[in-house]
């Protein structure tokens, strides 16, 4: 096994997933078979390529500093569970 | 004894029209989530484009802190959940960051050092949370603000050096017109890492965070209180525990924040969305060659060009416009000891109260300038000018109409003057002898006199004198 339930737990739960027994299963096989072909890249041999950041060969994409079109506040708040004053409003948070 | 080692972590929102990847306005105060569109408020599919302006002025704060310009740099993915990042990851840099190992000189205690700056990097702001009632509202009109993150090695050994660091940043910042620096509108942020270490020690000790410093005085504060609290800990032999602690202003101690149940873990991954950047030497030494005067310039220049001392300097180099107006009434007016004194006394008395700055206020160079030559020909007094600077201020009438409607030229005339000295003398007779008999307060008096017979519009100086030279003729 490359990747232990803990492990699977542990990124669930880094991304808010709540996953039940049969799920962890599931998504544990999953990840398994996933990481494996990962494995398996890791022992081609790319002494010849060039490290990338990104896979399309552009570089520089930059926008002018012109002001676009914002959305109307109804419409911002349109999908919000609820909202107050203009605002999205969601359960207290305290730092 | 023990060593405080103080790492700081600065974040400046930069000055652009438009947000860091959409076309929103970036601005202060409007009404809550009117300045929001697919990006900023992360709709599935919407893609970011980085503003130009924004990087521009990321790499000119850079190059002013001496920063190295990486010739290749991209954005990164920071994962976290919170109200306030609608996308649940920032966009930030993390392993190529825009700049690297820079330093900033301070002068501390007239000791000159450099603190080291270890990266600059540029993200995006998270939106903005009020805490009302049972709920907690959120306002997405600042997520997606450009910021600037300024990182410092832990190379700062005093709450003063902080503080001056953050003074001199700011002063940089603003002459470069990238920021506002407005820390009461959070346009400029500062975290700090403190630990301490006994003197000779190798290994740093163990820190904490200090956040929630509202203004550079706070910054100082919290860190002369960490070092307290540290220090009590390690002299009872206990142990730092690290954590980030919230500096509360009323109470004036740090507070632990509630501690997450987990370390963070943010999962950093290159933004797909977004490709690298290639700067090219010449493109840096463009930007290089087009930075403006500097604060630490600027003074030096004020010091050699017009003669003013350090503290003058200083003074007047802390805002740039302050600086372009003491240069433009000098132009007018070249008596720079003067202009000097008007802008450090009475003019940031009359901005300080009316909480303005010297462009809104409304005092044009030649108006101070005017009223500046009045005082030096000792036509008005220093008080009188305070006042006309005061009634300028408040009206609509120039510096001449003040003067002449509140009768404030001094006697300049010798012979209208000598007139009311001589009747004085005559009047005075005991106080004439007690000078000769050498007590000088008798002077005063008979200066006194003068002021009040030529109803305080002698000049005390000239009265003065003439008094002297009359009695020793008597």
């Amino acid at each position: 096994m490359i990747i232990s339930k803990d492990d699977v737990l542990k990124v669930a739960n880094l991304a808010r997933i709540e996953l039940n027994q049969e799920e962890l299963n599931l998504f544990s096989g999953q990840l398994e078979s996933v990481l494996e072909f990962i494995a398996k890249l890791k022992k081609a041999d790319v002494s010849s390529v060039k490290p990338m950041s990104h896979i399309l060969d552009i570089q520089n994409v930059l926008r002018a500093d012109i002001p676009g079109e914002s959305l109307p506040n109804a419409l911002v708040l349109k999908n919000a569970p609820e909202s107050l004053k203009g605002h999205f409003r969601v359960p207290k948070v305290i730092e | 004894m023990y060593e405080t080692v103080i790492g700081l972590e600065v974040h400046a929102q930069l000055k652009t029209r438009t947000k860091a990847f959409c076309g929103c306005l970036n601005e202060f105060g409007a009404p809550a989530n009117t300045r929001t569109c697919p990006v900023c408020l992360g709709f599935p599919g919407s893609l970011p484009v980085l503003n130009e302006m924004a990087f521009e002025h990321g790499m000119k704060a850079a190059l002013a802190l001496n920063c190295q310009i990486q010739n290749f740099t991209k954005f990164d993915r920071k994962h976290y959940f919170y109200p306030d990042l609608p996308k649940n990851y920032q966009i930030s840099q993390y392993d190529l960051p825009l700049a690297l190992d820079g330093g900033l000189k301070i002068k501390i205690k007239d000791r000159e050092k450099t603190i080291p700056v270890k990266r600059v990097h540029l993200e995006e702001d998270a939106g903005k949370l009020i805490h009302e009632g049972e709920g907690s509202l959120v306002d997405y009109n600042r997520a997606g603000v450009p910021l600037l993150e300024i990182v410092t090695e832990p190379e700062i050994h005093s709450p003063d050096e902080a503080y001056e660091y953050l003074s001199e940043l700011k002063a940089i910042l603003k002459y470069l017109e990238v920021s506002d620096c407005d820390m009461e509108k959070g346009s400029l942020r500062c975290d700090a890492n403190i630990s301490l270490r006994l003197i000779g020690a190798e290994k740093l000790g163990t820190k904490t965070e200090l956040k929630n410093m509202n203004s550079f005085k706070a910054v100082r504060e919290a860190l002369n209180y960490e070092i307290k609290r540290q220090t009590g800990i390690l002299e009872s032999g206990q142990r730092i525990i690290q954590e980030t602690l919230l500096w509360d202003e009323v109470s004036a101690k740090t507070v632990a924040m509630r501690s997450k149940e987990e370390a963070m873990d943010y999962r950093y991954f290159t933004e797909p969305d977004l490709p690298g950047f290639v700067l090219t030497e010449e493109k840096i030494k463009a930007v290089k060659d087009n930075l403006p005067e500097l604060p630490q310039a600027l003074k030096q220049r004020f010091i050699r060009d017009y003669g003013l001392s350090d503290y003058d300097v200083e003074i007047l180099a802390q805002e740039k416009r302050v600086a372009d107006y003491f240069e433009a009434c000098f132009k007018i007016y070249p008596q720079a000891k003067s202009i000097s004194n008007w802008l450090i006394g009475p003019l940031s008395y009359e901005l300080n109260s009316r909480n303005l700055d010297i462009q809104s206020l409304g005092l044009k160079p030649p108006e101070l300038t005017t009223l500046i030559s009045f005082v030096d020909q000792d036509k008005i007094s220093n008080l009188s000018a305070k006042e006309v600077l005061t009634a300028r201020l408040n009206s609509k009438k120039t510096v001449e109409e003040i003067i002449q409607e509140k009768d404030l030229l001094q006697i300049c005339d010798s012979g209208e003057l000598s007139a009311i000295i001589d009747a004085v003398i005559s009047a005075n007779q005991k106080s004439v002898q007690d000078y000769s008999s050498g007590k000088a307060n008798a002077l005063m008096f008979l200066v006194g006199q003068v002021m009040r017979q030529s109803k305080g519009k002698a000049n005390p100086k000239v009265a003065q004198e003439m008094l002297k030279e009359k009695l020793t003729n008597v």
